[in-house]
């Protein structure tokens, strides 16, 4: 997995999964189709007029893959909506300093990298895009390392090697636990 | 040496794939309508089955309606969920506690209340509150839906062990202090992120001597300062509390109280707090670790920020006490007991809400209703001019039409905060029974001490 793309800053510490999708779009009973409710507090005045002034709405950042949050990001509900609407919107990874843990592992569910870095790292990365609307990052989930080239910024990050598997190898966790059944089957019959 | 959450997880630990990551097995999932319809729809479009329809149980809770429950739902979407649940539920051979039944009800309530959350348990569900399960000894967490159906295709899931914390709270509550304030306080302290990467385990003199109820409020809002979930030890109220609704043998009594964490063990984090320093609380911004004591000032909120006293409309230098009310909202799987009714009863008995503030009761299930009924709470509501609803999340997460209005200030015994949580400019203060209760008497923020003799 190799991500080179533009950048959505949003300079916000915690945003919630409230944020991140409202209760009125967690009604559907399938997964396709929450993209255009992602942030839709924050991201629409009024319907679906566009707030001009939230970066997800800069025409310059179109086409952006990745997404920077503050500190924090996805604290509250565990709805996988929200990863949904991110992964729906086209967004291949998010990076802040924290994720809260259940966001974090809806995304890696959703095949979105969430990568930690220091808070400091943070900021330089914010500003720099909060300025370069078309700056772009690249991302390398194989050696773990986040570049921007223009501003000499060169982080790794940390994965869990199971989930860097997944990721890679799009191993399929559901599918895993089914091909063990027996085995779980037989767990429960020694300790039941 | 193994604390509590140790002993569990090692028990439930069926196969480990890598030094950090175990396959655990479940032991109970919970299940309701609005984050398992498209775990169901996986499931199908594989061909499985669910593997243990036995362990798995489900309630139709966030978005039913709290007026006229035995009327169609009017919203389509919302009765088109419901109609999934249920109807998944048939296919699949879950039980499930639907809109009517007598046993309906936030699932968070009704798991302990019906005896299916019993110590040593590992517990999930599709809803971070499920930390509320900790409250008897169970590692009792929230999962999203890709997990929810993990769990229904295998009963176990693929996870990362989380670390340990040890939350200490030594000495005697004041005057009026309820447990939900000291969860407040306990977050205000920690802040929204101060528990991520941890489950804790509530240690002291004050969780010793509170009850299932109290215990269960504080696990609840274990989430909301980031933990994956929050446990307390298992002793005679806990035991009490189980044996009073299912029959449960010697052996495995004494099976669970060994499950308790031996004297020594080590915590990957600690701290430790006087219940000497916590008073009557109520969040000020939009998250929860906001909280101040009612007689303090904005400013003294360490963790709120400027865009949370803007969307608020709060200075630093205003004091809350005496702010006006807008609305009153009682009820949620953090305080939608029948002990909070209760508690919220003993300070409306004979007095009569302010005019202008709406007050919406709403039982956590439809069995704390009617144990209300039968106590005549639900006379004392309406003498004092209280909306007595029907059983739901409601006004929690203003899913069905329970929504606050823009700008109103709405006190609220529920979780969270946030920005639009209660409907879309609501401004919400997170307050326990009580202060929830004396502030709809008065009309303004209320410290309930004043009423308490
Ligand atoms: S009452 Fe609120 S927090 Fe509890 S389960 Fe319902 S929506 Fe979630």
């Amino acid at each position: 997995m190799k991500i080179q793309s533009k950048v959505i800053p949003i300079d916000i510490e915690n945003i919630d999964t409230d944020q991140l999708m409202p209760a009125q779009f967690l009604k559907l009973t399938t997964k396709e189709g929450y993209g255009k409710n992602l942030l839709y507090n924050w991201r629409y005045v009024e319907g679906y007029t566009p707030n001009p002034s939230f970066e997800l709405n800069n025409p310059a950042r179109e086409g952006a893959k990745v997404i920077i949050g503050g500190n924090n990001f996805g604290c509250g509900s565990s709805r996988e909506h929200a990863a949904w609407g991110i992964a729906d919107y086209g967004i291949q990874s998010v990076i802040s300093s924290q994720f809260a843990d259940i966001h974090k592992g809806n995304l890696y569910n959703n095949g979105v990298l969430p990568i930690e870095v220091s808070a400091e790292e943070l900021r330089v990365l914010m500003d720099y895009f909060l300025e370069n609307p078309s700056g772009e990052i690249t991302i390398d989930l194989e050696s773990q390392t986040v570049k921007v080239e223009v501003i000499d910024f060169n982080t790794t990050f940390d994965v869990p090697p199971f989930k860097k598997k997944c990721l890679m190898e799009g191993v399929d966790e559901i599918q895993y636990l089914i091909n063990m059944r027996d085995e779980i089957a037989a767990f429960e019959v020694a300790n039941y | 040496m193994k604390t509590l959450f140790d002993k569990i997880w090692d028990k439930h630990v069926v196969k480990s794939i890598t030094d950090e990551v175990d396959i655990l097995f479940i032991d109970q999932q919970f299940i309701h309508e609005v984050t398992s319809p498209q775990a169901f729809n996986g499931l199908k479009s594989r061909g499985v089955s669910v593997f243990r329809p036995d362990r798995t149980m489900a309630t139709a809770d966030h978005n039913v309606p709290t007026i006229n429950q035995h009327l169609p739902i009017k919203d389509q979407e919302s009765a088109h969920q419901v109609k999934e649940l249920t109807k998944n539920c048939e296919e699949f051979g879950v039980e499930l506690f639907g809109i009517g039944h007598k046993n309906q009800g936030i699932v968070h309530v009704i798991g302990p209340d019906l005896g299916k959350t019993q110590p040593g348990m590992t517990i999930v569900c599709g809803d971070s509150h499920t930390s509320t399960h900790g409250a008897f000894g169970t590692i009792a967490f929230g999962i999203g839906t890709s997990q929810v159906e993990q769990v229904l295709a295998s009963q176990c899931l693929v996870l990362n062990r989380p670390k340990t914390m040890k939350v200490e709270v030594n000495g005697k509550l004041n005057k009026g202090v309820t447990p939900k304030d000291v969860t407040l306080y306990i977050i205000s302290q920690l802040g929204t992120e101060g528990g991520t990467g941890y489950f804790v385990e509530y240690c002291g003199e004050v969780f010793s001597e509170m009850s299932m109820e109290g215990r269960m409020t504080v696990c609840n809002m274990s989430i909301e300062m980031g933990a994956r979930g929050g446990l307390v030890g298992i002793d005679d109220t806990t035991i009490n509390y189980v044996t009073s609704r299912v029959a449960i043998s010697p052996e495995k009594i004494a099976e669970w109280k060994a499950l308790n964490t031996d004297k020594g063990a080590k915590y990957d984090k600690e701290v430790i707090f006087d219940a000497a320093n916590i008073y009557p609380m109520v969040t000020v911004g939009t998250a929860p670790d906001t909280g101040i004591k009612i007689s303090g000032k904005i400013a003294d909120a360490q963790f709120i920020t400027d865009k949370a006293k803007k969307y608020m409309g709060f200075n630093g230098t205003d004091a809350i006490n005496e702010q006006k009310v807008d609305y009153v909202f009682i009820g949620s799987c953090t305080n939608g007991r029948i002990e909070d009714l209760r508690a919220v009863a003993s300070i409306a008995k004979g007095r009569k809400k302010a005019d202008h503030v709406n007050v919406w009761v709403v039982p956590g299930s439809m069995k704390v209703r009617e144990d209300a009924i039968k106590e005549g709470l639900d006379k004392i509501f309406i003498d004092a001019g209280f909306e007595f609803r029907e059983p739901g999340c409601s006004a929690c997460l203003a899913m069905n039409e329970d929504k606050i209005p823009a700008g109103a200030i709405c006190v609220s015994t529920s979780n969270r905060n946030f920005e639009g949580r209660q409907g879309t400019g609501a401004r919400t203060l997170l307050a326990s029974p009580i202060t929830a209760a004396a502030s709809a008497i008065e009309g303004v923020v209320t410290d309930p001490t004043k009423f308490l003799n």
